[in-house]
């Protein structure tokens, strides 16, 4: 059974809602998270992000629900990092 | 629910669109009725049954014109930006907060624009209307309809004032004038038709 630790997502969204409510609203969907989100590019009616989200046990569907429903497109999956709790048995 | 609401309007610049609707379909109520009952009062018409039915119907055309040209230019107005949103992101947006709010908002700016020209238009007639149901006034109800109609004008004046940042007293003066422009005219067309 493992869980996902960390995400790094590739985002293109429009200029609203903000990156503040965007971070917030994706906060919201994950208990005990981090969330972190950088703005990479400005164009005239969308910005490209990177949010980084540190958790215990993050869903990916649903934040990428989340996006969808912020009027977001996830463009790639940056980095991930996945903890396991069972004994290693290569 | 409250907060999805205000989050959709906040996404669409709802508040601020129909705060301006309000305002100037507002402006077009009161002023109107101050033309009907100026009009009335000009030309001596005694029957209250008459300028209610008259108001009456130029507040509820108001309403009706106010909702229908507001919900039409403002859900085509939301369909271009969405269409543009959707060009700019390469994507469907129908899931999203956006379609939502491309919905709900001409609905809540037509609300606004129709309910304004409504609500005080039924302020100025109340007057009237409590004289026709047999309350005694201290003044005759035209006159008060008619004072009634030069402080909201005036308010609204204030209410612009105060969201331009303009002096609010100057702001409201300047719509007093207009209105008092518009009573003016219409006593000199009566007075020409005499």
């Amino acid at each position: 059974m493992s869980s996902l630790r960390r995400i790094v997502l590739d985002v293109l969204k429009p200029h609203q809602p903000s990156i503040l409510e965007f971070a917030d609203t994706i906060a919201n969907q994950c208990d005990n998270s981090r969330v972190k989100i950088t703005v990479v590019e400005v164009d005239e009616k969308t910005e490209t992000i990177v949010i980084y989200i540190d958790g215990i046990d993050i869903s990916y569907s649903s934040i990428e629900k989340t996006i969808i429903k912020l009027g977001g497109s996830v463009h790639s999956i940056d980095e991930v990092e996945v903890s396991s709790v069972n004994n290693c048995n290569v | 629910m409250f907060n999805k609401i205000h989050f959709l309007f906040k996404l669409a610049s709802t508040g601020d669109i129909a705060r301006r609707y309000f305002v100037t379909n507002g402006f077009d109520g009161a002023l109107a009725m101050l033309g009907l009952i100026i009009g009335f009062y000009g030309s001596n018409t005694t029957s209250t049954t008459i300028i209610i039915t008259a108001c009456f119907g130029t507040a509820i055309a108001l309403t009706i014109s106010g909702f229908v040209s507001a919900y039409i230019s403002e859900s085509a107005e939301r369909k271009k930006e969405l269409d543009e949103l959707e060009q700019a992101l390469l994507k469907n947006m129908n899931d999203s907060a956006h379609a939502q709010a491309a919905k709900l908002a001409p609905i809540f700016i037509a609300a606004a624009n129709s309910l304004a020209p409504l609500i005080i238009s039924l302020l100025i007639i109340l007057p009237i209307w409590l004289s026709h149901l047999g309350v005694t006034l201290p003044i005759q109800a035209s006159l008060i309809s008619i004072i009634f109609a030069f402080i909201i004008l005036f308010s609204l004046g204030v209410f612009i004032g105060r969201l331009n940042g303009q002096f609010w007293l100057w702001s409201g003066i300047r719509t007093l004038i207009i209105a008092i422009i518009t009573a003016g005219l219409i006593l000199g067309v009566e007075k020409l038709l005499e």
